[in-house]
């Protein structure tokens, strides 16, 4: 996409800065849209209908919430600690921005071509803890601190299993380029790593189910990671106010919520680049068939958006269907269930691997 | 350890049928209604927003008189020999000009007991509910059909006759004031 773009343009500083323009509009455009889709699916689970007045079926509710929330004041409380409590918000929204830097959109549309992406990944998603700690810390008010606490807990706790489970499809496939992953899984959707990947044999069935287990556990603790329900203790409505982004209100409070949306994009896709074969078509290019080549790419977007989507989607699914989690069985579910499984798994996948 | 599986089982068996649940309602039709688009069928009898058909009424009086708030006020003027009311509905002949009839409907507390008096059935209770107001002097209804002019004139005009009658009255009694005198009471 670089390389293109700086071709195409022969402007270094022009070309990075329209490949960083290209995420950045995904994720707001994704923010609205996956706000509207939350209220709707929210609302058609409890039997409602959701916002209906602003365009068909209220699909410009997100735009009119945007417009009165950048026209709102800009309050900082007295004892917040000013410096702290107004970079808090653009670092979490740095931390999910940043992700997708290495994330393919499609074979022509990822941003950065590096070799350690999957690393890269999860080391920068670590930014969002400080970025939210600080953001508690700073506000000087009770229920944020408790909030950025146990925020930090739960997402250095849940990062155990992501990371283990990253390590055994590491293994797997013997890279850290997710778009290097992503063309291993090409051509079908049986060669898509939750069927075991490009391999044939008796090791493809075998790994199978623990695949399955993995692609199980790395979703659950992503979904811990960005803070959704059933794991939204960090900003617990009924016992925090709104956790670590109470003190937060107008747009500062809206770069919270556009990096929820984005580090929600972010973990789906990840999810969707391990396991769901990233841009690949499951049945194949239409471009392809028809001697079309320029269409391919775009067709991988509309799979990759679409697995994302779909991702996204269960995890609405999930958050209208179960409560909250206690703090201790949270902390049960990591460290007694997930990440036991996780090493069974990365043994068993390493094992099975060596055959 | 038996009950470590089991824990791992029932956590995903149970998520995935609370799963099920709410996937089956997304697909349910929603009990909400679009409220001002679409409004519930009211039932029979309902007491809303009252409303006063003023060719019906004779300024009888007998609603103010039945409302337990006092929300209804009702002037009267009686007419001069000569002046049409027309009739009521149910044939009755009006004879007096009603100058006000204000209903408070702030102070209304829709017990309808203003309704059964009313000889003419000109005074009841509608099925409108949607009238809320900026301001409390709005809820001062006037169905009084007349306008302040007209009405103040009506009252001239029976003044006047009032006047008359009495300048009648007071013109004979000059010529026979001894026979009034005597006249067994």
């Amino acid at each position: 996409m670089y390389q293109f773009l700086y071709d195409l343009i022969g402007n270094e500083i022009l070309a990075g800065l329209l490949v960083a323009v290209v995420p950045l509009t995904i994720i707001l455009v994704f923010a609205l849209f996956g706000i509207w889709l939350e209220r709707k699916v929210s609302a058609h689970m409890q039997d409602r209908l959701g916002p209906m007045r602003t365009g068909w079926h209220g699909w410009l509710q997100t735009v009119a919430d945007l417009m009165k929330m950048l026209q709102k004041e800009d309050i900082i409380a007295t004892d917040a600690d000013k410096t702290l409590y107004n970079i808090a918000p653009v670092l979490v929204f740095t931390g999910s921005f940043a992700a997708y830097a290495v994330i393919p959109f499609s074979s022509k549309l990822l941003g950065s071509e590096v070799e350690i992406g999957l690393f890269y990944v999860l080391a920068i998603s670590s930014l969002v803890v400080a970025g939210i700690l600080m953001a508690g810390w700073s506000a000087n008010n009770k229920y944020s601190l408790l909030g950025a606490m146990r925020a930090a807990a739960q997402i250095i706790s849940y990062e155990i299993p992501t990371a283990l489970i990253v390590l055994s499809m590491v293994m797997l496939t013997g890279t850290l380029s997710l778009d290097k992953i992503s063309q291993m899984q090409t051509s079908s959707f049986w060669n898509w790593n939750i069927f075991g990947g490009a391999i044939f044999g008796l090791s493809k069935f075998l790994l199978i189910p623990f695949m399955i287990v993995g692609a199980l556990i790395i979703f659950t603790s992503t979904l811990a990671e960005v803070n959704r329900v059933p794991f939204d203790i960090p900003e617990a409505e009924s016992e925090l106010v709104a956790g670590y982004f109470t003190e937060y209100c107008g747009m500062k409070w809206g770069m919270f919520m556009l990096a929820e949306y984005g580090n929600m994009f972010a973990v789906s896709a990840i999810i969707a680049i391990l396991f769901f074969g990233g841009y690949q078509s499951p049945i194949g290019y239409l471009g392809n068939s028809i001697g079309a080549q320029w269409l391919v790419p775009f067709e991988q977007g509309f799979w990759f958006i679409a697995k994302g989507l779909t991702l996204v989607f269960v995890q609405m699914w999930l958050r209208w269907t179960l409560p909250r989690l206690r703090v201790d069985q949270l902390m049960t579910v990591c460290w007694k269930y997930l990440i036991p499984f996780a090493f069974i798994n990365l043994i068993i996948i390493g094992i099975i691997s060596l055959i | 350890m038996k009950q470590y599986l089991k824990n791992t089982f029932d956590g995903i068996f149970t998520v995935l049928v609370g799963m099920k649940v709410t996937f089956k309602h997304l697909f349910t039709p929603a009990v909400t209604i679009q409220y001002p688009d679409v409004k519930v069928k009211l039932p029979d009898r309902v007491r809303n927003r009252l409303y006063v058909n003023m060719d019906d009424c004779i300024g009888c009086d007998q609603c103010s008189r039945a409302c337990p708030v006092s929300c209804i006020e009702i002037e009267t003027v009686k007419s001069i020999p000569g002046e049409d009311l027309g009739i009521t509905s149910n044939g009755k002949k009006k004879a007096l000009w009603v100058t006000k009839f204000n209903i408070d409907i702030a102070k209304c507390c829709y017990c309808q007991l203003c309704v059964f008096p009313c000889p003419t059935e000109c005074i009841y209770m509608t099925d409108v509910y949607e009238f809320a107001e900026y301001e409390r002097s709005n809820f001062l209804y006037k169905f009084a059909t007349l306008t302040d002019e007209e009405a103040a004139q009506k009252k001239i005009n029976y003044e006047k006759l009032q006047a008359e009658k009495a300048a009648a009255a007071a013109k004979p009694k000059p010529e026979t004031p001894a026979q009034t005198e005597n006249k067994p009471e």
